[in-house]
């Protein structure tokens, strides 16, 4: 196919969303020595992977301009029905305050932010998830929470992975309470089976753990998890059970929702080890199953086990407090196979909105929507019960379960006839789940359907006394202690309370953010708009098909739009990050391995260029890692991998490749090792975190992929968040599809290959929800739309110009690590600093920092080789943008040289010294070598609009030596 | 400070120190300075038995994991309770105040002298 060129009207989105135009691309080729981009992505990408086809072939429709996208949109939200729902298991409706909506989840400051990897520039959204921590610690009754899980689902399975590492029990069992959420049950038995841990369910509210049969090994368990309130709505002391599973040496895993625990004694007081839940109804809409920040707290002493981001507490060069990532050794970049989690992100958006719910509303805020909840859940059980209907537990805190013999579908059908979601738990039982939006009106109209009269006026009383919580059971306790919750309660502080930590962050809201190997690329407003529309927002996941219809059309157009652009059959939008994409896909292939007798195909061959969490992913797929040397040039050695495919004839089960590869090079020899790994009856993972550089020039299907994850947050647009949400649809050949993540709740369990034939999704589940995180598809889908299948390709011949001019004019001040074709990189070049730190002292770290006072977000540090920096300019970025960048590279290139020739000395220069704040250059003397310009004012057009980063540089050692993950007092800031 | 002659190390860059039947074991300044700051140790309890090459426990710094080899052969009857809470002792004395358990061993393997160890990390 060859490159479309044409630019169009005023209209086309394309050259809203590609940042250079065709005089700034000329240019560009001209500095590379290419007559048009044509001819750059001949030379770039080999010949034998590209595609043959052309865009009359393609699935896509030809780009849509803005207005007649949204207008699409607009039609397939006109075909969702939002019911009220009563559905619970995890999903509430709840009220998102306005000043949170437009001050966070559609403020760019917030969305279009990166994992803070970078502390200093970072500081804003740390200090939201300590808040975040904080208000989960203090609601649990635990002593530590990370900053935020995926959904509720997934942290139950980190909970049981947590208590396996660290029970000194010998068992393999764990035991699930059968009043736990149907899909975490589905979730914890799909991802046990795996990793060899046996599920046994138990009603422990009534039955205790006890588990049969004389042999006391027999009776070992090494976890329990129980969930709180139960689905059943049924509230109970779990103590007992605590203490039981402690004596037996297994932590307690405990489910509970963060709203009930306003009001009910916390986990943590009942001795709970782990604590998981989800902290969607902090005023995160539903949206029809996600994104939402589940949560995952821990009792002192076990704060090493834990998955996923740690914020704490640490100080900066000069001494003042500053947040930063906690315990990263935890993590897959580091231990890989060994990590806690192969998860990587957290939901950063979705934690912060959650967090400043709690803010917003403060103890006493919080506590009221719990009580009111309570009490209107009480009223409706009186009315009930003066109705005639028989509840199955007296005890409760926002769910009833009410007897209706031979009626329970009936009064559903009846009710859903009425705009009300009810759930029949079977075809005599219905279970209602109320929440912050129900109201009396709301209330009565519930009543109403059951032939009942609820609320105050029938004499059902709001007392306390009168509700469904068992005093023995109430909380005592305090939370939401810490000033932060208190201080914000009126709308004016809120919106200056956000502003000022959104100032302290840097995001693609103020320049670019270069980061190798994340594609930090626009993520359009227009791609935004339908996000917080109440037609997707309001869904619950395990609403009607009849209700959903328009967010499935949406949803099987996107997947078919993917499956056509990878060169895949099928796609599963369910796993809600790129993690979970990888164990979905590998899952995948060790089911159809065991489909077809091969028990034994256990090998997951990984090369050691890889990013980690492939290797992590494996270990969780029940899959045994071996790792296959790469080359000088960072490919795969060929030779290795044919002697590791010979020794492991009989057991190879998959090699996972990225491509292009991690280094950012079009590998030569992909088609080569896809054949070698077939022929040996193995399975092909590419890894899809590079699809940048590819999409429209190749197809992981076509060159010998079996199966892929794609980055919705990348490659598709859906902003970083700040470090999520994200979304990480698994891609498979026709082959592997019956084994993609099914869902007992899936409205639609059946997808269309690109050939019209119907084909049923019925692996386990790997989310919380029957689509992961829909509610924000509309932004990828929107930009496939826009961008068409031509735009598309413009993009990524865009992204790797971007990339080979960055790297042709920082070559001569920086080498380049690693080239493929022509010598020409792919989306991304690796600049190496190792011979400069070798000659001169001054690291990368140095370097990425010093960016800092030059006003950039730092690239990639140190992956995926140690002592370099990994540049991705995207092709969002525009040439004045990226010249910026280049002349900023440069110019500290000439201090690294300064330090070099002993004119500053190795450990007080402008780069060690760097970030600086206003406050180091103002207050004290100036002891320095180096000026306060040039500390600050490197470059004189920084003068006006200068980013100030509010700390200097952290100290990592400190803070992970004396680990603190909770607001730190005021008095500590002055 | 400590007489490096009078030790013997390993490929896996520990120093072992024999006094009578007890080894006291800790990580050498090369591979302290290649771990950079070290946040955390995981050490074996007192009583566990170690059987040479094999790993025991793991050595954490901010950027990094390293992994505990045990050198000989025996039975942990020390670990270090001043480098548990503050590991930055490993840093800044590796061969000193850093060092991280005694092992009345079993058996002692052959161990590397300071010249040997010396030319192994070129150093």
């Amino acid at each position: 196919m060859t490159t479309p060129t044409t630019v169009s009207s005023h209209d086309d989105f394309s050259r809203r969303h590609i940042g250079t135009d065709s005089a700034a691309q000329r240019r560009m080729l001209e500095a590379l020595g290419y007559d048009d981009l044509d001819a750059l992505m001949v030379a770039a990408v080999p010949s034998s992977i590209r595609v043959d086809r052309s865009l009359s072939e393609s699935l896509l429709p030809p780009a849509a301009t803005e207005r007649e996208a949204l207008a699409e949109l607009r039609a397939l939200a006109g075909r969702n029905r939002v019911s009220a729902s009563y559905l619970g298991l995890g999903y509430y409706d709840t009220v998102t305050p306005a000043v949170i909506t437009r001050n966070v989840l559609e403020n760019p400051s917030w969305y279009t932010a990166y994992t803070p990897y970078q502390p200093e520039i970072s500081q804003g959204r740390l200090e939201a998830l300590l808040n975040f921590q904080t208000m989960v610690t203090d609601l649990t009754g635990l002593a530590t929470a990370n900053a935020s899980m995926l959904d509720e689902g997934t942290a139950a399975v980190e909970g049981m992975l947590l208590a396996r590492r660290a029970s000194k029990s010998a068992s393999h069992r764990f035991v699930v309470d059968s009043d736990a959420f149907p899909q975490t049950k589905a979730l914890l038995r799909a991802r046990a089976e795996a990793v060899g841990i046996e599920i046994v369910e138990r009603d422990l509210a009534v039955e205790g753990m006890e588990i049969d049969g004389a042999d006391p090994d027999a009776r070992g368990a090494f976890g329990v998890f129980v969930q709180y309130p139960g689905a059943s709505g049924r509230v109970w002391d779990p103590s007992p059970v605590v203490a039981e599973v402690h004596s037996r040496q297994g932590l307690a895993v405990v489910a509970a929702d963060l709203l009930a625990l306003a009001l009910l004694t916390p986990p943590g007081e009942h001795g709970a080890d782990v604590a998981v839940g989800t902290t969607q109804r902090f005023g995160v809409p539903m949206g029809f199953g996600g994104p939402h920040a589940g949560y995952l707290a821990v009792r002192a002493g076990l704060e090493r086990q834990l998955p996923g981001r740690l914020v704490g507490v640490s100080v900066d060069a000069d001494g003042h407090p500053a947040y930063r990532l906690s315990l990263q050794a935890r993590e897959q970049h580091i231990r890989r196979e060994k990590a806690t989690s192969n998860i990587c992100t957290a939901q950063v958006l979705l934690a912060v909105m959650a967090s400043m719910y709690a803010v917003y509303h403060g103890p006493e805020g919080v506590r009221a929507i719990a009580q009111r909840v309570a009490d209107q859940t009480a009223a409706l059980a009186a009315a009930l019960r003066a109705a005639g209907y028989e509840l199955e537990h007296e005890a409760f805190f926002d769910t009833l379960q009410l007897r209706a013999p031979g009626r329970a579908h009936g009064l559903v059908e009846h009710a859903h006839g009425r705009g009300i979601l009810l759930r029949a738990v079977d075809a005599d039982t219905v279970a209602v789940s109320l929440d912050e939006t129900t109201d009396d009106v709301r209330l009565l109209e519930l009543a109403r359907v059951f032939d009942a009269v609820a609320g105050t006026d029938a004499g059902t009383g709001t007392d306390a006394r009168e509700t469904g919580i068992p005093s023995k059971l109430a909380r005592t306790s305090p939370f939401l202690t810490h000033p932060v919750f208190s201080a914000h309660h009126s709308e004016t502080s809120m919106m200056r309370y956000l502003k000022r930590l959104a100032d302290a962050d840097y995001a693609l809201d103020r320049g670019m953010i270069p980061l190798g190997s994340c594609t930090m690329k626009l993520n359009a407003a227009s791609e935004m708009e339908a996000v917080s529309w109440p037609e997707f927002a309001g869904l619950h996941p395990f609403a009607p098909k009849a209700d959903v219809e328009g967010s499935l059309e949406l949803i099987a157009q996107l997947e078919r739009w993917l499956a056509e652009v990878t060169g895949y059959d099928s796609v599963s939008l369910q796993p809600n990050a790129g993690s979970q994409g990888e164990l979905a896909g590998l899952l995948a292939i060790r089911a159809y391995h065991r489909s077809r007798g091969d028990e034994a195909r256990t090998v997951c061959l990984i090369p050691s260029s890889a990013h980690g969490t492939n290797a992590a992913s494996a270990v969780l797929a029940g899959m045994r890692v071996v790792v296959v040397a790469c080359d000088e040039l960072g490919n795969v050695d060929l030779g290795d991998l044919r002697a590791k495919i010979v020794a492991h004839a009989a057991d190879l089960a998959a090699l996972m490749i990225t491509y292009p590869s991690t280094h950012g090079v079009y590998e030569h020899e992909v088609a080569e090792i896809c054949r070698l790994v077939h022929e040996a009856g193995g399975q092909v993972y590419v890894d899809g975190a590079n699809l940048n550089a590819l999409l429209g020039f190749a197809r992981f299907g076509d060159f010998g992929g079996d199966v892929s994850h794609l980055n919705l947050h990348k490659t598709f647009c859906i902003p970083h968040g700040g470090g999520g949400p994200g979304v990480g649809p698994v891609a498979a050949k026709a082959h592997l599809a019956p084994f993609l993540p099914g869902h007992m709740f899936a409205q639609e369990g059946s997808h269309l290959l690109a050939d019209g034939t119907p084909v049923q999704h019925d692996g386990g589940p790997i989310s919380a929800a029957p689509y992961g995180s829909p509610g924000i598809l509309p932004i990828s889908w929107a930009y496939v739309r826009m961008m068409g299948l031509e735009g598309l390709t413009r993009a990524t011949a865009a992204a790797v110009l971007a990339a080979n001019y960055v790297a042709a004019r920082l070559r001569e001040h920086y080498p380049v690590l690693y080239t493929g074709d022509n010598g020409l990189v792919a989306h991304e070049c690796i600049l190496d600093l190792r011979a400069l730190t070798q000659s001169t002292g001054v690291t990368v770290d140095d370097v990425a920092k010093r960016l800092v006072d030059y006003g950039f977000h730092a690239p990639t540090m140190s992956f995926p080789v140690a002592g370099t920096l990994m540049v991705e300019p995207t092709e969002s970025e525009g040439l004045a943008e990226i010249d910026r960048f280049v002349d900023a590279m440069i110019a500290i290139r000439a201090e690294i040289d300064a330090v070099g020739a002993g004119e500053w000395p190795v450990a007080d220069n402008p780069l060690r010294g760097a970030p600086h704040t206003a406050r180091a250059v103002i207050e004290g003397e100036w002891a320095h070598p180096y000026s306060r310009e040039t500390a600050v004012y490197p470059l004189r057009s920084l003068v006006r609009g200068k980013y100030w980063p509010p700390v200097r540089r952290i100290d990592q050692a400190y803070g992970d030596r004396n680990l603190v993950c909770a607001c730190p007092p005021p008095e500590a800031f002055e | 400070m400590t007489d490096l002659t009078a030790l013997g190390y390993t490929a896996e860059h520990e120093w072992v120190k024999v006094d009578g039947s007890v080894a006291t074991i800790g990580i050498t300044a090369y591979a302290a300075a290649q771990l950079g700051d070290i946040v955390y140790l995981d050490l074996p309890a007192e009583g566990t038995e170690l059987s040479g090459g094999t790993v025991v426990g793991e050595i954490e710094s901010t950027k990094s994991v390293g992994e505990l080899f045990a050198p000989v052969d025996g039975t942990v009857v020390e670990t270090n309770p001043a480098v548990a809470d503050s590991p930055e002792l490993v840093n800044s004395d590796p061969f000193g105040e850093g060092w991280l358990i005694k092992v009345e061993f079993t058996a002692l393997p052959t161990l590397l002298t300071a010249a040997e160890y010396a030319a192994l990390t070129g150093e």
